[in-house]
């Protein structure tokens, strides 16, 4: 457990840190925050708007910076991320808590499955070095390359206005009042989601492939690689035995990428209008609604964190030497 | 000690390696790691392959196995293992004991063998046991695991439970609880981690066993142990066995027969005795001078002056002139090979012997077999 | 490949394969290498001499009749948007903006870096613990989204200048580089010359300048390169938002104006399909001089086909394309394989 502990205690860290960089840009700019926000309203001003900010950054009250950033963690500690000026009287928690499960539901399972399927490609494409398999590494680079929102261009421009089998915006059919979960209902929410979905999974899984297979080249130079194929093993056996190995750094650095497939993913969700996250933080950029564009913020970081603590567990999982520590 | 010094060479051929070349790259940058290497391996015996670091004598050792890595390619030659499995008994039936039955009569040539050919007889006939056991093993499975895969893979008349159960035994013959199958490698010291890859090794009761470096890499104590354990364990079991390692005055305990190699070649063969107290290529001499004798007389240690080649460029002749005290013009120009010198099937690869000038006196000992080899009179004639 | 001589990192010394003439600094001649390089070079020019190029003021209105995107004709190579701006225009005016943000925040998330990471890495104790601590943190918090809040309270001013944006991408960007160099540093501290100098009493920042950085120098370049191409991804997709001035045109702006009049659910693919490969190629050429740098650094990733054309040219053996473990191959040069002619 002392690994799990020490991770644990790094992302607590991390996030209060996430934290208190959210709270401080507004009062790092040039200027009073409220004015600064205001200024860039431009005269799109309600009564209400100025009431949150004013909630939100303290004005008016007159107390200090750190009373302020206290009263910042209280309210954060109860749900309470202000008012979402766009959304009037609407809170950014409830603005969020909207979006979040699409964005969970398309993003988790794209990531999940890019993690999976470039995994498994990796190895096969590291294992089979020296043949046609090679040329897919300079495919895969290009498509890490792009960025997402452009191969969601092209998905959109090729699938759906070109062949029309994708619906090209949305989670679910226009003007369909929610039926419950039944077949057609569910039916419809994957047609929705499998282009955006298919986009994340195209760009995300080069990172994957390219990083397993430099991985899985450095393993398959290890004795026991050899050995396995000295006793005579089947040949997935062999490869299993390099493969077991080989995935722990893949695991061990999806910290390092789960921040940027997310970032794309927001932007993917941005291109398909789907109504996650990305779509809501495009609004909040275009309404200038800083308290839901900060909300975004510390939930995107929240989550990241909880998939690297998932992913870490999984590590100790996969590693003895690691779980005899922990 | 001497467990194996007595026995003669009993056994008949199993593995035969004609004129084996290997090369690693390729063009101007190649390095012929192998040249026209010749070898037998007698059924039962221990042989023992000695050389300095680079002197190729893993790259021999692997290449016959087919084992060898990128670059590493071989460029000619035949290695003939012989017996082997009956023809038509390809799949191990549910009765058979693993021990794959064998037909003397039948051989088959490891460079032409396919995968599947290959893949059947790997650890069946031919077993690897490797330097480092901490590398050898995987990491990440537990030692159970590891040791059942061979036996799920050559012997599928064994249900779970069976193989558990043979594994258990396996380690309880290199001295280890069963108890211990459900351990992972780092959980193991390096000597147990050493009888694991041993126990592994004689799983599925092999014909040979290639040992590079087995003990090098473990404590001096241990490495006695575990040689003690080899050697009960290989006149138990009668397996031969393929030793490599720098170590001449190691082999001449436990090996019946020694080859010596020295810049891809092979240079000397003897048996162990003849090739210790007689030896007859300079390169061996100065092998034996570099190490102390575990017992007899004690000897100057003269060790062998100057450096191995680089194999990129090696000197024209005999690659071992620019280092022997004994070379004359020959050596320089052109390469001796490896021949036949008296009844007692010994062999050397060295101009000296075959008529070039006078043999030294260090280099023409008397036959250890002959009467009048006395160790006082052989300790008194090493090379000052 | 030994920089300084006779210091080269062990990696490097154990390439088994010749590929090096004896005794010269020459970079390994994979194709991988050659054509990012090929590549990169064609959008540093283009990055030049671009905006002197452009046939058209890229904000102007070059028709107020018209409230369609034309697609490419003689006049407009490229088309025009909705507005009638010319689109090659754009793409050209926005090439410099796109490669001075990357390379600023290439440059200055690369010093941070090798600053940090060397520091952290030479000098250990509470110092190494902090600045991990540091880069750990920088490292899983997403870039992006905070990137958005930074650009979100910025005065609308500063949305338009490359060196600004490009130092706030840096301050986002060091820490992958600043993790792995602190690594190589701790391995070349434990190093006997590194040691032996310490004996002799060099100062630290000589040891670290003469002993220490020359040997960082291929993880520097690849740190380098993955920071310029984290830079072209980030500001693309800045601009892409609307978040900085979308007057200031750059690849992403003229996909941001795109996706705000729906260009691809439109069909009017000329408006930000040549955007989108430019970026994309650019972040091929870059990643592609990545991979040609990691396989410098560590040569087991090197193709081992490489000389098999040139083999059989001069009549040597011939390697196989594909060495299988566990199955060496037997190449005899008698072999059709390996004949010549």
């Amino acid at each position: 457990m002392k690994m799990f502990a020490r991770k644990l205690a790094f992302y607590i860290v991390t996030a209060i840190a996430a934290v208190t960089v959210d709270f401080f840009i507004p009062h790092a700019m040039p200027g009073n925050p409220v004015a600064a926000v205001l200024a860039r309203m431009e005269g799109n001003v309600t009564p209400g708007t100025i009431r949150s900010l004013e909630l939100l950054y303290g004005i008016g009250s007159h107390q200090g910076l750190w009373t302020q950033y206290v009263n910042f963690w209280d309210k954060l500690l109860h749900g309470d991320l202000g008012i979402s000026t766009s959304n009037y009287p609407a809170t950014v928690s409830s603005v969020i808590g909207g979006a979040l499960p699409w964005t969970l539901g398309l993003v988790g399972t794209a990531t999940l499955l890019s993690f999976v399927l470039g995994t498994v490609l990796g190895v096969l494409v590291a294992w089979r070095r020296g043949t046609w398999l090679d040329n897919l590494l300079p495919a895969t680079t290009f498509f890490q390359a792009a960025p997402y929102f452009f191969i969601a261009f092209l998905a959109l421009q090729l699938f759906s206005t070109n062949l029309g089998w994708f619906p090209s915006v949305g989670a679910y059919s226009q003007g369909l009042v929610f039926p419950g979960w039944d077949a057609s209902y569910i039916g419809d929410v994957l047609h929705h989601a499998l282009l955006p979905a298919l986009t994340i999974v195209l760009c995300s899984a080069a990172g994957w492939i390219v990083g397993t297979r430099n991985v899985m080249l450095t393993t398959m130079d290890e004795d026991y690689v050899l050995i396995a194929q000295a006793k005579g093993l089947p040949r997935q056996r062999v490869i299993w035995y390099a493969a077991r190995n080989a995935v722990l750094p893949s695991v061990s650095g999806f910290s390092l990428a789960i921040g940027f497939v997310v970032s794309g993913a927001l932007l993917t969700e941005i291109v398909f209008s789907y109504p996650g996250l990305g779509w809501i933080l495009l609004q909040a950029v275009g309404n200038r609604d800083y308290p839901l564009l900060q909300g975004i913020f510390l939930i995107i970081t929240f989550a990241v964190l909880a998939a690297n603590l998932i992913a870490d567990s999984v590590y100790i999982f996969l590693d003895p030497r690691i779980r005899q520590e922990a | 000690m001497t467990a194996a010094a007595g026995r003669q060479y009993a056994g008949e051929p199993l593995i035969e390696v004609r004129g084996l070349r290997v090369d690693y790259g390729t063009g101007p940058g190649v390095v012929h790691a192998v040249v026209d290497a010749d070898l037998t391996l007698l059924s039962g015996t221990v042989m023992g392959l000695a050389g300095e670091s680079g002197s190729g004598k893993s790259t021999l050792a692997y290449a016959m196995t087919r084992l060898l890595r990128a670059p590493g390619m071989i460029t000619g030659g035949e290695v003939w293992l012989h017996g082997g499995s009956k023809p038509g008994g390809s799949g191990h039936g549910p009765g058979s004991n693993g021990a794959p039955g064998h037909d003397p009569a039948r051989r088959l040539d490891l460079l032409a063998a396919d995968e599947t050919q290959l893949r059947e007889l790997r650890w069946s006939r031919i077993a690897v046991v490797l330097q480092s056991a901490m590398h050898a093993l995987n990491p990440v499975m537990s030692v159970g695991a590891q040791l059942t895969d061979v036996l799920r893979a050559h012997m599928s008349g064994l249900d779970r439970a069976e193989r558990r159960d043979r594994a258990g035994r396996l380690l309880e013959m290199v001295g280890i609880s069963a108890d211990r199958l459900s351990s992972y490698p780092h959980q193991l010291s390096g000597g147990m981690r050493q009888r694991v890859m041993i126990a592994m090794a004689l799983a599925l009761e092999p014909a040979v066993v290639i040992m590079d470096e087995p003990t090098t890499a473990l404590d001096v104590v241990t490495q006695r142990e575990i040689l003690q354990e080899l050697t009960e364990l290989q006149q138990q079991l009668s397996f031969a066995v393929l030793f490599i390692t720098h170590d001449l005055s190691l082999l001449v305990e436990i090996a019946d027969s020694i080859a010596v190699m020295y810049a891809g070649r092979l240079i000397e063969q003897a048996g162990a005795r003849s090739l210790y107290q007689a030896p007859r290529h300079p390169y061996t001499l100065g092998l034996l001078n570099s190490f102390p004798g575990l017992h007899g007389a004690r000897t100057r240690l003269t060790g062998i002056p100057g450096s191995p080649p680089d194999l990129r460029d090696p000197p024209p002749g005999c690659a071992f002139h620019p280092r022997c005290g004994f070379a004359l013009d020959i050596c320089r120009a052109e390469t001796p090979a490896l021949h036949t010198i008296g009844a007692g099937g010994r062999a050397a690869a060295c101009w000296l012997q075959s008529g070039h000038g006078t043999v030294p006196a260090e280099l023409g000992r008397p036959e250890p077999g002959a009467a009048a080899a006395a160790p006082a009179a052989e300790a008194a004639g090493s090379q000052a | 490949m030994s920089v300084v001589s006779g210091t080269a990192p062990p990696e490097a010394a154990e390439a088994s394969v010749p590929v090096v003439s004896r005794g010269k600094l020459q970079l390994p001649r994979s194709p991988k290498l050659l054509i990012g390089l090929g590549i990169l070079i064609v959008f540093i020019l283009l990055a030049i001499i671009g905006p002197v190029l452009a046939p058209y003021d890229p904000s102007a209105s070059l028709s107020t009749t018209s409230g369609v995107p034309h697609p490419p004709s003689a006049a407009h190579l490229l088309g025009t948007t909705q507005v009638q701006q010319d689109v090659l225009s754009q793409l050209l005016v926005g090439s410099r903006s796109t490669f001075v943000v990357s390379f600023v925040a290439g440059v200055i998330a690369t010093a941070l870096s090798v600053v940090l990471g060397v520091t952290a890495g030479y000098l250990g104790g509470l110092i190494d613990d902090l600045l991990s601590m540091l880069a750990n943190i920088f490292l899983v918090m997403p870039a992006l989204p905070l990137l958005i809040v930074i650009f979100g309270f910025l005065p609308p001013s500063s949305g338009s200048s490359d060196l600004l944006i490009g130092l706030i991408i840096a301050f986002t960007g060091w820490a992958w580089g600043a993790r792995v160099l602190r690594a190589q540093t701790l391995s070349l501290r434990e190093r006997d010359y590194v040691t032996s100098a310490q004996v002799i009493g060099e100062r630290t920042w000589r040891i670290i300048g003469w002993e220490i950085l020359p040997n960082l120098l291929p993880i520097v370049a690849s740190s380098f390169l993955f920071t310029v191409l984290y830079g072209v991804g980030t500001y693309t997709a800045l601009a892409f938002l609307g978040l900085v001035n979308t007057e200031h045109w750059s690849w992403g702006a003229i996909m941001f104006w795109a996706q705000s009049s729906s260009a691809e659910t439109s069909g009017y693919w000329w408006w930000y399909i040549p955007a989108g490969l430019l970026v994309a190629f650019l972040g091929t050429s870059l990643a592609l001089l990545n991979f040609g740098v990691d396989e410098f650094i560590n040569p087991r990733l090197r193709a081992a086909g490489l000389s098999r054309r040139r083999a059989r040219r001069a009549g040597h053996v011939v390697p196989p394309r594909r060495f299988v473990l566990g199955l060496t191959p037997v190449v005899r040069p008698a072999d059709g394989d390996g004949r010549n002619r």
